[in-house]
């Protein structure tokens, strides 16, 4: 009672400061926004977190019109205490979870009591729940997921009661929450699994089992711990796909088959020209999921990479300069009376609408892919040479055929070198906008990146037929969002002048997150972890594997150990071993990731990491009868808790102004309420 | 004497055990490794980057490759060496002719002797794993008829070095694990390991995924140890007798920690020592300035012969008021620069339309320049010149900078940099009578002080220049200036700094004590050679740390190859790189797997897996299918093997490099010893289930047959590609169209 008590008062207090966006909510409060507005978006989450944050949004009265256009921009009347709200409850969960998670590891009271103080009074913490963000959903779902799994394994002698199986569904429902947050949730998901196949494996060396009972339990764990969150997370995409059924900003990134879903694209219903004509103006999508549009503008491609001439590149975004006039081979001014079809086999030339530069490739390697050529504009007005002629080939047609707009997949082939159009979709560097690359490849492999469609078709000329565009079905509308997802993923590349974080800052506490305000003179909030909290936490690591290096030898060489030392050993190493997996888990991926890295992705693993200390620290201070006799030892335990209580309460007290807002000079000014407190130079208040 | 009859009295009998199969293989291992070596005598692929090493080896010519360790480029010149090769060749285009004066035949001779001795390795390394000479046999032919690691040990190239020292760790670590306890001789097995544990690290940093392999089945093999309670017994035997107050179990611990500090000594210990003894070698060796100079310290550089030290040597070593110095960033990349002026200003507006100050132009230049000078002033006097005695210049004072070609002061205000606009705008200070007074003053802020000292000293003090009115650090910001600034880089104060940014921190690295106050005699000053002579010392410690941490932090540009591939492609060979092309005809060498072996392998690693997870669930379920020892050997087996292809395949697939299919060599190499073991597991003891059964004896022949075939095979693939391996006879394009047994390989035909 009294942590849940102390935890919602820290988490809740302060919340509506400051009235302004902080740092990531201009991202997920416009999410939120969206899900009421119910236009289509795109993000590289999946959608759980930000479906939850529009719920609490519409339910406290949010009306989803602010734009959240920027950080500092202010809410003025805007009802967003219930976003903020919901999250800082959600936050408020989580020391009331570590309690329990370490009761149920470590049997004592105290290791819990600890492992909740370590998160009631850490900043970090606190920062994190209190805006609008994802993470505190997220390690709900984390904490929740872990609680139920622990609860379970208590279970494990009654097998198929009621409590059992409730505790085994409730460990489904959690991950499939935290999966749905978060990519991040498959750390969790590995957990529980190694957790299920640990438990499997000593199910499978009870002899009093048969194989009938090993597969039952085998059934129940697959059935509940994948089948389920499986259909929850295809349950939450669905809702996801219903709700947003309006066009919106996230469009380019999906084919034009997806987009024909949304109310308000120009392919919902759409009516244009059925079938390709010369002298049409055309834009041409790229089959590839995520593949954006063919795209051309005004700058060259830089020296040193391959011909100065303009680059064409692929786009995800509808933009004017993805407009392309189909021409034949010679002519350039358009006929009398009706145009004519291009057919299966016809030669093409591509002119740029904007710049009128013709669609190119030579025998240049290409900027990124050195195993295909470049493909660039060339010409001008519609005169080039002969490497501006392509051969336009409908997959799977015959010499003849017409060239059906969004249903017929084409491919360009190069008349002069027998290449074909090809998008890479790797990423160009600074001089090509980090646009995707595009390039001529002569490998003739009918694949996905080499086949294209054509999306818009304008052409006065011919009558407007109203398309009904193939609806996709619900399978294809997840896998190829998920795609996206992943590609967007990966495509957060940390730019140049940007602050990157490297994993290892992380565990020290060197260097934190500015949420909102930079100057003297504005209202700062600063994610940084107490560090007090942080290095007793570092420290606790090498701690715990000391301790379970003596103890473990100590068993292996057979020393006579008592009852009590025997029991410690063993939470040592199986309570103690599932939270250091649980850290290492939520931990160590981050070092072999190429994104763009934040202070922030450490939360997960710390709230490991602090339950682990609890765990540790008190199994230290009871061990303390080794060195000294029993009432000594009895007042050393005593007063290290104490200890450890007072130096955690006191720095809390003084670095409470980094979660609950500072103004005045900065800390490395005199006369600033945070002078002194800057221990490292890194730290940016 | 009696002893000395009875040995006069006995025969002197000398036995010796020949195993008539190994040296067999090793004979013809040597045959297909060494045969032809200096054919084609032209720069075949990598031997262009390689070679360029070798060269500076050959010359003693400073260089950082970030590749890899020293040893491998070490062993490659010790063989160039061997060779008399004086390090004069280019090293500019693969497919280059070697003149008459380069002994192609020593360049090659290490990597190939390397790449024939893995096949004996594997052969004896199959035998310490328990299996018999049959599956030894048949691990040093797969290893033998393997085209891709000939055409790799046959040039200048180091992976055969790695392999080779990765089988003699494993194998000598095993030696010393199976040997009776009671031997000392099993020591030096020991100790061979670890030496070649540190050769391993040093050849490449993925031989370190090895290394840690081998310290892992160390581990278990020691945590077993300290489990067994009757080892130490034995030995202590005469201890316990002696002293019977002992208890008994603190010595046996005691047995069990020298075993265990043996071990740690060894294969800890040992290759750490070794790996920075490589480094020390590599830099006693190369004391020459070159290329590479400029990426590091200044301290460094000074330490190298020729260079930065010959202009540099002798310099005063304390910056004193009044010093004329050349100041340089710590920034080296892309290029290092100096801190510059010169007689042009701001232009009154930018492009974009902010304002300047107008005043004259700081930048930071990055060649050797008359204008890179500044002179050290005291703010309260006016003379230029250095005292005697020479006042120094200490952490915490306040100093004026001026340059020393136009004597403008050096100043920073309250105006927006003209590139960074975030930042202040630095300029030498021009008095137009706008209201813009002075703000010269900067305050010497040592950052190493706690290492170096309080004074300022030359190239090893690093500086950063605090603006007293408004507490900014001068500071490069790296961006070059448009066509008003020559293209130089911009130099800013900023006020919000990382801490520890090395845009931050500048050195002095020319210096000496300026004794004109006239502008025109100083100028006469400036342009003549510093002068003086003392020497000056960098530790080596600090020059392997310096090295290392550039090595591993120096990013070249990653750029797709030609021929690069991504890791899951090897597995199946979809990729081959060619390695080089006669200059006119169609002879040809390809680095191309055999792909019978190649499927071998990959089928025997996939049978491991599951017999692996049939064995363990039946074990586990109480049905022990094969007895303990038999089990023990299929997991050591499991650990080496299956453990060794893990550690070698599994990191390429996180990385972010361009990667060829050499870098799969080493993980195939396991795939190859554990084949035949496996082959001969099922034959022994999978098959004699089948002993109910009456058909035991039929299956065991037919695996036999199946055996003989699928080497028989092995051998005329073998045979086939060898023209690609050797790069002769030539082929015709019909004939290599034949070879082109994937769609993706890349063969070159020469149009006729």
């Amino acid at each position: 009672m009294l942590v849940a008590g102390l935890s919602f008062s820290t988490r809740l207090y302060k919340l509506t400061e400051p009235p302004h966006v902080c740092w990531d909510e201009t991202h997920f409060g416009k999410m939120g926004s969206y899900y009421i507005n119910r236009t289509f978006f795109f993000d590289v989450h999946p959608p759980l977190g930000k479906m939850l944050i529009g719920l609490a949004g519409y339910m406290s009265g949010y009306n989803g019109t602010f734009p959240f256009i920027k950080p500092g921009d202010k809410y003025e009347n805007q009802n967003y205490w219930g976003m903020r709200g919901f999250c800082a409850v959600l936050g408020s969960f989580l020391p009331i979870f570590a309690y329990l998670i370490v009761l149920e590891l470590s049997n004592s009271c105290t290791a819990a009591i600890i492992a909740a103080t370590l998160l009631i009074f850490d900043t970090g913490c606190i920062t994190i729940s209190q805006y609008i963000l994802l993470d505190p959903i997220l390690m709900f779902f984390i904490m929740a997921a872990v609680l139920s799994m622990v609860k379970f394994n208590q279970q494990r002698y009654r097998s198929f009661t009621a409590s059992w199986w409730f505790w085994l569904v409730l460990t489904g429902i959690n991950l499939a929450g935290a999966l749905g947050v978060k990519f991040v949730g498959l750390f969790v998901i590995v957990l529980v699994g190694l957790n299920t196949i640990g438990d499997l494996w000593r199910l499978l060396g009870d002899m009093s089992l048969s194989l009938v009972d090993i597969a039952k339990h085998f059934l129940a764990r697959a059935f509940a711990l994948i089948l389920l969150p499986l259909i929850l997370y295809v349950t939450i995409f669905a809702v996801h796909f219903v709700v947003l059924n309006k066009s919106g900003p996230g469009d380019g990134f999906f084919s034009s088959a997806f987009q024909s879903r949304l109310i308000g694209n120009n392919l919902h219903n759409a009516s244009m020209p059925e079938y390709l004509a010369f002298g049409s103006t055309v834009t041409i999508k790229n089959l590839r999921i995520a593949g954006g549009y063919l795209h051309s503008h005004w700058h060259l491609y830089p020296e040193g990479v391959g011909a100065r001439q303009q680059q064409v590149t692929a786009y995800l975004h509808k933009d004017y300069n993805n407009l392309w006039v189909v021409h034949r081979q010679q002519d350039n001014n358009s006929q009398s009376g009706n145009p004519d079809l291009v057919r299966h086999g016809d030669i093409v030339r591509l002119e740029h609408k904007e710049t009128t530069r013709n669609l190119h490739s030579h025998l240049h390697e290409a900027p990124l892919t050195k195993k295909h050529f470049q493909v660039t504009g060339y010409g001008i007005n519609g005169t080039g040479d002969a490497n501006d002629l392509w051969q336009m080939e409908v997959c799977g047609g015959r010499k003849g055929d017409p060239v059906k707009v969004l249903r017929s997949k084409v491919r360009f082939l190069h008349r002069a070198t027998g290449c074909v159009l090809y998008s890479s979709g790797k990423t160009l560097p600074k001089w090509g906008w980090e646009q995707i690359e595009v390039t001529c490849s002569p490998y003739l492999k009918e694949t996905p990146s080499s086949q294209w469609n054509i999306e818009d078709h304008i052409n006065p000329k011919l009558p407007n037929i109203s398309l009904s565009v193939l609806k996709p079905n619900f399978l294809e509308i997840l896998l190829e969002s998920h795609i996206v997802m992943f590609r967007g993923n990966s495509g957060l590349k940390p730019k140049d002048n940007e602050m990157n974080s490297k994993p290892w800052h992380w565990p020290i506490n060197y260097q934190g997150l500015r949420f909102s305000g930079v100057n003297a003179t504005e209202y700062r909030v600063y994610l940084l972890g107490n560090p007090v909290v942080w290095w007793i936490n570092l420290a606790s690591l090498g701690l715990y594997f000391t301790m379970v290096a003596v103890a473990s030898i100590a068993t292996q060489r057979g020393f006579s150990l008592g009852q009590q030392r025997i029991e410690h050993s063993l939470v040592l190493v199986r309570g103690g071993g599932l939270l250091m997996l649980g850290w290492l888990l939520h931990y160590a991926p981050f070092f072999t990731m190429g994104r763009i890295l934040y202070f922030h992705h450490y939360f997960p693993a710390m709230l490991f990491s602090s339950m682990l200390t609890g765990l540790t620290l008190d199994i230290l201070f009871r061990s303390a009868d080794l060195l000294l006799h029993p009432p000594y030892s009895y007042w050393f335990q005593r007063t290290g808790q104490l200890l450890l209580l007072f130096s955690i309460l006191y720095s809390f007290y003084l670095f409470h102004p980094l979660s609950y807002g500072m103004t005045g000079p900065l800390a490395h000014e005199p006369g600033s309420a945070m002078a002194g407190l800057k221990w490292m130079d890194s730290w940016e208040f | 004497s009696w002893w000395f009859q009875k040995m006069l009295q006995l025969p002197l009998v000398v036995t010796a055990q020949v195993d008539l199969l190994l040296v067999l293989v090793s004979l013809l291992a040597f045959w297909t490794r060494l045969s032809h070596l200096s054919y084609p005598n032209a720069v075949v692929f990598d031997e262009v980057y390689y070679g360029q090493f070798v060269s500076l080896y050959m010359k003693r010519v400073f260089f950082i490759d970030d590749s890899g360790p020293p040893l491998g480029h070490m062993i490659l010149a010790f063989g160039a060496y061997l060779g008399g090769f004086d390090g004069n060749f280019v090293w500019n285009r693969i497919g280059a002719e070697y003149p008459t004066t380069v002994n192609v035949w020593s360049l090659r001779l290490l990597p190939a002797l390397c790449g024939a001795l893995c096949v004996p390795l594997v052969y004896l390394l199959t035998l310490e794993l328990k299996f018999s000479h049959l599956s030894a046999l048949g691990a040093a032919v797969l290893l033998l008829l393997e085209n891709s690691l000939i055409v790799q040990s046959r040039f200048m190239l180091l992976e055969s070095v790695l392999i080779f020292f990765v089988l003699l760790a494993f194998f000598s670590y095993l030696r010393f694990h199976n040997a009776p306890s009671s031997s000392w001789s099993r020591y030096i097995w020991l100790i061979l390991s670890g030496v070649s544990c540190g050769a391993v690290v040093g050849v490449k940093y993925m031989g370190l995924f090895s290394y840690l392999l081998l310290l892992v089945v160390a581990s278990l093999h020691t945590w077993k140890l300290i489990g067994d309670k009757t080892i130490s017994h034995v030995s202590l035997d005469f201890l316990i007798v002696s002293y019977p107050a002992f208890s008994w179990q603190t010595l046996l611990l005691q047995n069990v920690c020298v075993q265990c500090v043996h071990r740690v000594l060894c294969l800890v210990v040992v290759p750490v020592l070794l790996y920075v003894f490589w480094f020390y070698v590599h830099l006693s060796f190369l004391n020459r300035s070159g290329p590479h100079d400029q990426l590091m310290s200044s301290a460094f550089q000074a330490s190298l012969q020729g260079g930065l030290s010959r202009i540099t040597r002798g310099q005063p070593l304390e910056v004193a008021y009044g010093s004329q110095v050349t100041l340089r960033s710590s920034v080296s990349q892309p290029i290092p620069c100096w801190l510059h002026s010169h007689k042009v200003n701001y232009p009154i507006r930018y492009d974009n339309g902010r304002g300047s100050s107008h005043q004259q132009q700081v930048t930071c230049y990055p060649f050797k320049d008359v204008n890179n000078w500044w002179i050290i002033k005291d703010p309260g006097r006016q003379q230029l010149v250095v005292d005697t005695p020479p006042r120094p210049v200490r952490h915490g004072d306040v100093i004026q900078l001026v340059h020393g070609m136009t004597s403008r002061f050096l100043n920073s205000h309250d105006v927006a940099a003209p590139m960074s606009p975030h930042t202040q705008e630095v300029s030498g200070y021009i008095d137009f009578n706008v209201s813009m007074p002075a703000q010269n003053l900067w305050r010497v802020d040592i950052s190493n002080r706690e290492a170096e000292s309080e004074v300022w000293k030359t190239i090893l003090s690093e500086v950063r220049l605090v603006h007293v009115n408004t507490s900014a650090v001068l500071k490069l910001s790296g961006v070059p200036l448009p066509d008003w600034g020559f293209r130089q880089l911009e130099v800013v104060a900023d006020k919000l700094f990382k801490a520890h940014s090395s845009s931050l921190e500048w050195t002095v690295e020319e210096h000496r004590y300026g004794t004109s106050q006239e502008q025109k005699e100083r100028e006469a000053e400036l342009h003549s050679p510093t002068h003086i002579d003392v020497d000056r010392k960098i530790s080596f410690w600090a020059k392997f740390v310096e090295l290392q941490w550039k090595m591993l932090t120096v990013k070249q540009e990653e750029s797709e190859h030609k021929y690069s591939s991504s890791p899951l492609e090897w597995i199946t060979m979809e990729t081959n790189i060619a390695y080089w092309l006669h200059s006119s005809t169609n002879a040809q060498i390809h680095l191309i797997g055999n792909p019978v072996s190649w499927g071998v392998g990959n089928l025997s690693l996939l049978a491991y897996q599951l017999l692996a997870v049939v064995y363990l669930l039946r074990r586990r379920r109480g049905l022990k299918d094969v007895p303990d020892g038999v089990w023990d050997q299929f997991v050591c087996l499991g650990c080496v093997c299956v453990g060794g292809w893990l550690v070698n395949f599994v990191p390429f697939l996180l990385m972010d490099k361009t990667l060829f299919l050499y870098h799969y060599l080493p993980a195939l190499c396991y795939l190859y010893l554990l084949s035949p073991a496996l082959l001969e597991h099922a034959h022994t003891h999978l098959l004699r289930y089948a002993h109910q059964l009456q058909h035991s004896l039929t299956h065991q022949r037919a695996l036999c047959v199946g055996a003989l075939a699928v080497l028989l095979s092995i051998f005329l693939t073998y045979r086939t590609f060898c023209p690609l391996t050797y790069g002769s006879p030539e082929l015709s394009a019909h004939q290599l169209q034949g070879l082109k047994w994937r769609d993706t390989w890349d063969i070159l035909y020469r149009r006729r």
